[in-house]
């Protein structure tokens, strides 16, 4: 074996292994750091009053997060409940109808929508959704969790869209073949042969876009009232992340108030690594 | 009474003209062999007769094709039905992705079969017709990716039978088969043909002669003989016949 070559394998195989260990070390040091934090305010409220408590109030002292816990919970499953047909329907039909051209055209609008800030996105739906609920629901204000959830559904229409056509683009032809060739229509194949061999492509669109959507923060502070309501679809609310924007800049040092939002971060953290062990068991390769 | 009756049939990929003026008509209930060289348009000419062609972009065909007497080409005629009476298995075999069972209830309930136990009748029935069932009937729920090849193309072929089609075209289904299961569908080809017209493609000509009733010869997009295989074999009527069948070229 030639030893200047082994030098140099040996050098970056060094590389790699620090930039591996450095990666991991930081998701720890993020985690440890979170629970450290964290840890206090649920301790000194106590973990059922912090964790299940309907009130959130700082000046009072109370400190329930079940409406933010309630609140992400559903405006991700309603973003989801939206985001899905649609994005799915759409991949369905780029990866399958489209012709090239406009295959093209809508892949780049796709990546286009997936790249805009999600300020952005706050904007748009504060100017254009939030009137538009008030008006349909005749409420007093349109900055609900329903208009949080059609929000959030637009924001993770490209990764389903995205993920999930490119998962139909990997289903080999000949399932769709095998399918015509038994009478089965177009959109009977698709639907029935095509998406299902993509499910686990489908799935990870699906569980990225949970995880999108439960770390969102800026659009839907923007659109969703930001009041610590129980969740009501009509009503304003605050999720789990915009309860620690909205209050961190004026929690005092050191306070219960300010652990609490830290306790707040943790509990969101919790929940992203929930979603990401279910992403590993969807996507772990498995056999008959 | 013939299954299909192919008049001046010609076809073109792009400007690539495929097949040539064929003119035949495929006996109901028996089994015809496809027989000749690579590339002469044997699977093409398969393919045109349960419009699978459709699916490729840049064909021409030109001709007719009847089926029990109708134009399968003919505006207004429903693919879908006829792809339901005219089944088709793949040279490479083509099972989908979910359960033994799913993979041949779901022709059938494409086609509106929705009674459990209707379907759990067809499975079973398509499966033994196939020769698979004494070997999958503990597994049915298990996938189908799980089995062997050759089971594989036999439950291709049994999810074919549980539409209920009365034709079963064959495109070399053997041809990446071990001895015992290339039998095995050899014996069901022969016992299919009570109840089916059956049109298969193969380059064995052993199997040619010990299955197939009819033989087709075709040499570079012409069909060069019809005929009854015993003869097709024994006494050919044409030079180019006798050398392929012989094993001069091909
Ligand atoms: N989808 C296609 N597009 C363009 N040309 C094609 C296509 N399919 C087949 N051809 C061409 O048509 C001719 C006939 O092909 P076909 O597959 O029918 O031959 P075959 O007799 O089945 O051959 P083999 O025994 O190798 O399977 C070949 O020249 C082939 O290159
Ligand atoms: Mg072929």
């Amino acid at each position: 074996m030639n030893p200047k070559k082994s030098i140099v394998e040996k050098t970056f195989q060094g590389v790699f292994f620090v930039c591996g260990v450095l990666s991991i070390a930081l998701v720890a040091g993020i985690a440890i750091y979170l629970i450290v934090s964290g840890i206090p305010a649920i301790a000194e409220v106590g973990p059922a009053r912090f964790l299940l408590g309907q009130t959130w109030n700082a000046g009072k002292g109370e400190f329930g997060i079940l409406p933010f816990i309630l609140t992400s919970i559903l405006g991700t499953l309603g973003a989801l409940a939206l985001g899905i047909p649609l994005g799915v329907f759409a991949a369905v039909y780029l990866s399958k109808f489209a012709g090239k051209r406009l295959a093209r055209v809508i892949r780049s609008a796709v990546e286009l929508l997936a790249g805009i800030p999600s300020v952005v996105y706050g904007l748009v739906g504060m100017i254009v959704l939030v009137p538009a609920v008030q008006r349909a629901f005749s409420l007093s204000s349109g900055a609900t969790l329903l208009t949080a959830s059609i929000v959030l559904s637009v924001m993770i229409l490209p990764y389903i869209i995205n993920v999930t056509s490119t998962a139909l683009d990997a289903v080999p032809k000949e399932y769709e073949e095998g399918s015509l060739a038994l009478g089965a229509t177009e959109t009977e194949t698709y639907f029935r042969v095509s998406l299902h061999a993509a499910r686990s492509g489908v799935a990870v669109a699906i569980i990225q876009g949970v995880g999108r959507a439960l770390g969102e923060a800026m659009a839907i502070i923007m659109v969703s009232g930001n009041v610590a309501n129980m969740p009501h679809p009509l009503g304003s609310v605050r999720f789990l992340t915009t309860a620690i924007v909205s209050e961190m800049s004026y929690a005092p040092y050191g306070s219960l108030h300010r652990n609490a939002l830290f306790s707040i971060g943790l509990v969101l953290f919790v929940f992203i690594v929930l979603v990401n062990v279910v992403l590993s068991l969807v996507v772990r390769p498995k056999e008959a | 009474m013939n299954s299909f009756d192919v008049d001046i049939l010609n076809l073109w990929y792009g400007d690539n003209h495929v097949l040539h003026d064929v003119s035949l008509g495929i006996p109901a209930r028996r089994v015809t062999a496809l027989i000749g060289p690579s590339g002469c348009g044997k699977s093409t000419f398969l393919k045109s007769l349960n419009r699978m062609l459709d699916l490729v972009e840049g064909v021409r065909i030109e001709g007719s094709v009847l089926f029990d007497g109708q134009d399968i080409y003919a505006p207004g005629v429903d693919v879908t039905t006829l792809r339901k009476n005219v089944g088709m298995v793949f040279q490479k075999a083509n099972a989908f992705p979910m359960s033994i069972y799913d993979n041949i209830a779901y022709g059938p309930r494409i086609h509106g079969v929705r009674k459990r136990g209707e379907l759990d009748e067809l499975v079973e029935r398509s499966l033994r017709d196939a020769a698979l069932w004494d070997e999958v009937k503990d597994r049915l729920t298990k996938s189908a990716l799980g089995l062997s090849g050759g089971q594989q193309q036999r439950l291709c072929i049994a999810r074919a039978l549980a539409v209920g089609p009365q034709v079963l075209l064959l495109d070399e289904s053997t041809s990446a088969l071990d001895p015992i299961s290339t039998e095995k569908i050899e014996e069901l080809v022969s016992r299919l043909k009570r109840d089916y017209t059956v049109v298969m493609v193969t380059h064995n000509m052993q199997q040619a002669l010990r299955v197939s009733d009819y033989a087709a010869f075709f040499l570079l997009g012409d069909l060069v003989e019809f005929a009854p295989t015993e003869r097709l074999f024994n006494s050919p009527g044409d030079r180019r016949t006798a050398d392929y069948v012989s094993g001069r070229f091909g």
